[in-house]
């Protein structure tokens, strides 16, 4: 088998390096095959993706129903009470911006470390950033008392002299989460740009506009592509900190309080290993099915759900070694306080969803993924949707029982979610696989441009033909 | 058996209640009257079972020993005004701070409802208005007016009467002295029926409540925690 000169190697000396270097090049496709392809989504989304546009949109159009019952008849529509302030509007914020780690941190992480395999995959992950930290910020805001009062977080110069309180970790997380949203918009758009180009010279009308205006004038010259492949490693190398400070500052909320369970110096590195592990296992979940509905096969490959799975195998034993340590040293101090948290987790009545989330989360995907002949698409894919179930349970875990148990034992009180509650959290979902399927639509969810970049980087040809100089591209508008 | 050390920087006087547990018959007086002063709404017994009743002075039972040598007692429990607040640090929009009086205040109109402070209130001793408040009738004829409404969506809770403290401060003021026992008397201290509760200046060597606070009964509730609590029960410990 020959493929524009390159050969398979010879059967049993094949080292895992040259067969990933052939799975890449075997794909070698050309120029105008690339752009349709990848455009295709653009162009022709097929009925699969208006039969998701309509069943997201309703999912999304009945939390908005339950939201507006909320706001019309106040915080009491939820199950919260005393002493369980928070529960699963919380939740949905830690998980939110938990999987919101996918993308720009595994994009980043990828490009400054030169991980070739990264290049079909970064843009779904940065898109996934994006929109899971729209859905998970939203929850600060509709879960206050007063929701039209949030900007009172904002520093801004007022009549009455009055400050934010900068010792609370929520106003903390306030400036946390906007400086991350903003740094992972610029990370996504700007290498966004060149495709933005390809786009404006594909299209008419109204919609030749649209990119125009978005692409800033792009027209392929040496000096454009250096400032922006400078300004995409900047952002890369700067959004890791900004990504890792988010969650961990996340997990302060809950740390900086004198509550059994939350008092703990490793919640930092334990929110953001498993913010990372969501993340990724949201990530193999979004690309399965960006693969499947539009046709991508030859450009999501195993070998990029072998990769990922990979990493996801990495965060789970992390992940277990975290919670293992967490509640083996709760369990060894043996303090009565947290006892009573602990008990109600291991065998109380939390016991089945803890259970149900150390089995989602370890004992079956460690294995599912550790096997190299189950970690295949299908294996990762299973894999990932049990860890985000899983991962949507610790967190509520983290949250709930510590709240149903405080200090005093005259003060224990229940939980159980209403249906505004439930709606809220299907409406999440629904609402990032909208927002999603719309951005497909707009957007080539596969950079164009760094794919074309990384055949030419695999293999320079001699003849320099116009199909695979992907820097060319957009140039001639 | 007190522990708690306190350093006062301030001039003003230091407001603190004393509660004699030994003297406590759990009538409740206290909890109907700090009701009728403070304008608490009332929730209806739906809501109270679902955990959403307010009462800023409750009164918790603990019942010793096995049947049928039981013994029941009970503690008045509220805010407990700390000095080292865990409820005020949290609060992103300073709704909850300390005052130079030493207390816990609560700015309802600057409250936006996140609910962390009652979160990390280790006595749960903070509310919230999960509904507009409202009244049985005729209870809503019956408002106080010195006492403000509070709104949907705003946390409350005990402020050792701040409408009486102002009151007594302005007395003492008008006849040119120092405020002394007697001065400010909050509701709830005013109706116990067994005068378990004493409320005074603890900054004040004098007062009633000092000389208790010194006593060899006096404990605080979680003392342990360091939150250096302005409500000092006495017990016998039997």
């Amino acid at each position: 088998m020959e493929l524009r000169g390159y050969k398979l190697p010879p059967e049993g000396r094949t080292t895992n390096r040259a067969k990933q270097k052939y799975e890449m090049s075997a794909n070698r496709l050309s120029d105008s095959k690339i752009n349709s392809d990848l455009l295709g989504p653009v162009n022709k989304p097929g009925r699969g993706w208006y039969a998701t546009i309509i069943a997201s949109s309703l999912v999304v159009l009945t939390a908005a129903g339950a939201l507006g019952y909320q706001f019309r008849n106040g915080l009491g529509v939820w199950g919260i009470n005393r002493p369980v302030f928070w529960a699963l509007d919380i939740t949905n914020f830690v998980f939110w911006i938990g999987i919101s780690h996918a993308g720009t941190l595994i994009s980043a992480i990828l490009r400054v470390t030169g991980a070739e395999w990264r290049r079909p995959v970064t843009r779904c992950a940065e898109a996934i950033t994006v929109f899971a930290l729209m859905i998970g910020a939203m929850f600060p805001i509709i879960h206050l008392g007063r929701p039209q009062f949030f900007y009172w977080l904002v520093p801004y110069p007022n009549e009455r002299g009055l400050w934010p309180n900068f010792r609370s970790p929520l106003a903390w997380d306030f400036f946390a989460i906007n400086t991350y949203l903003l740094g992972s918009i610029i990370y996504l758009y700007l290498p966004l740009i060149p495709d933005l180009a390809l786009l404006r010279n594909k299209s008419r009308g109204l919609l030749k506009r649209f990119y125009g205006a978005l692409s800033l004038g792009w027209s392929g010259t040496a000096l454009q592509w250096d400032r922006l492949e400078r300004a995409v490693k900047v952002m890369a190398v700067v959004i890791i900190p900004v990504a890792i400070s988010v969650h961990t500052i996340v997990s302060w909320d809950f740390a900086m309080t004198i509550r059994p369970m939350w008092h703990s110096t490793m919640f930092g590195p334990y929110f953001v290993a498993g913010a990372i592990f969501s993340g990724i296992a949201a990530l193999i979940l979004a690309m399965a099915i960006i693969r499947r509905v539009f046709h991508l096969e030859q450009y999501l490959r195993p070998i990029h759900f072998n990769n990922l799975g990979l990493l996801l195998l990495t965060m789970s034993l992390i992940w277990f070694y975290f919670t293992f340590g967490e509640y083996l040293t709760a369990w060894y101090g043996n303090e009565p306080e947290e006892m009573a948290v602990f008990n109600s987790k291991i065998s109380g009545s939390y016991a089945p969803l803890f259970w149900a989330s150390v089995i989602c989360c370890f004992i079956i995907p460690a294995p599912l993924l550790a096997i190299k002949r189950l970690r295949t698409i299908k294996g990762t894919m299973i894999a990932s949707a049990l860890i985000v179930v899983g991962m949507w349970l610790e967190r509520f875990l983290i949250i709930v029982p510590t709240l149903t148990h405080p200090k005093l034992t005259f003060n224990w009180g229940t939980y159980a979610p209403t249906w505004v509650e439930i709606a809220l959290t299907a409406g999440t979902f629904g609402y990032f696989v909208l927002l999603y399927a719309i951005f497909t639509r707009l957007f080539p969810i596969i950079a164009i441009w760094e794919y074309k970049e990384g055949l030419s980087i695999e293999a320079p040809q001699k003849d320099a033909s116009p199909e695979v100089t992907p820097r060319l591209e957009g140039a001639t508008s | 058996m007190n522990t708690v050390t306190e350093e006062v920087k301030s001039k003003k006087p230091q407001w603190a209640m004393v509660i004699d547990l030994d003297r406590c018959t759990g009538c409740e007086a206290c909890v109907v009257a700090c009701r009728v002063e403070n304008n608490i709404p009332t929730v209806g017994p739906e809501e109270a079972a679902k955990g959403r009743s307010i009462n800023w002075i409750r009164i918790e039972r603990y019942v010793e020993g096995e049947f049928p040598d039981v013994k029941v007692k009970f503690m008045p429990v509220l805010c407990q005004h700390c000095e080292e607040a865990p409820c005020e640090p949290v609060c992103p929009v300073y709704a909850t701070y300390h005052t130079d009086e030493g207390l816990n205040a609560q700015v309802y109109n600057r409250c936006v409802g996140t609910r962390y402070c009652a979160n990390n209130c280790p006595y749960t001793v903070r509310f919230f208005n999960f509904f507009d408040p409202k009244w049985d009738a005729p209870l809503e004829k019956a408002l106080n007016p010195e006492v403000s409404v509070r709104t949907r969506g705003v946390m409350e809770k005990c402020t050792f009467c701040i409408q009486r403290i102002r009151k007594g401060e302005e007395k003492a003021k008008d006849e040119g002295r120092d405020v002394r026992d007697g001065d400010v008397v909050p509701a709830c201290v005013q109706t116990c029926t067994t005068k378990a509760m004493y409320f005074g200046n603890i900054a004040d060597p004098e007062s009633e409540v000092s000389r208790l606070s010194k006593s060899n009964r006096a404990t605080r509730l979680l003392e342990d925690l360091g939150t250096k609590p302005r409500v000092i029960y006495l017990n016998k410990g039997d």
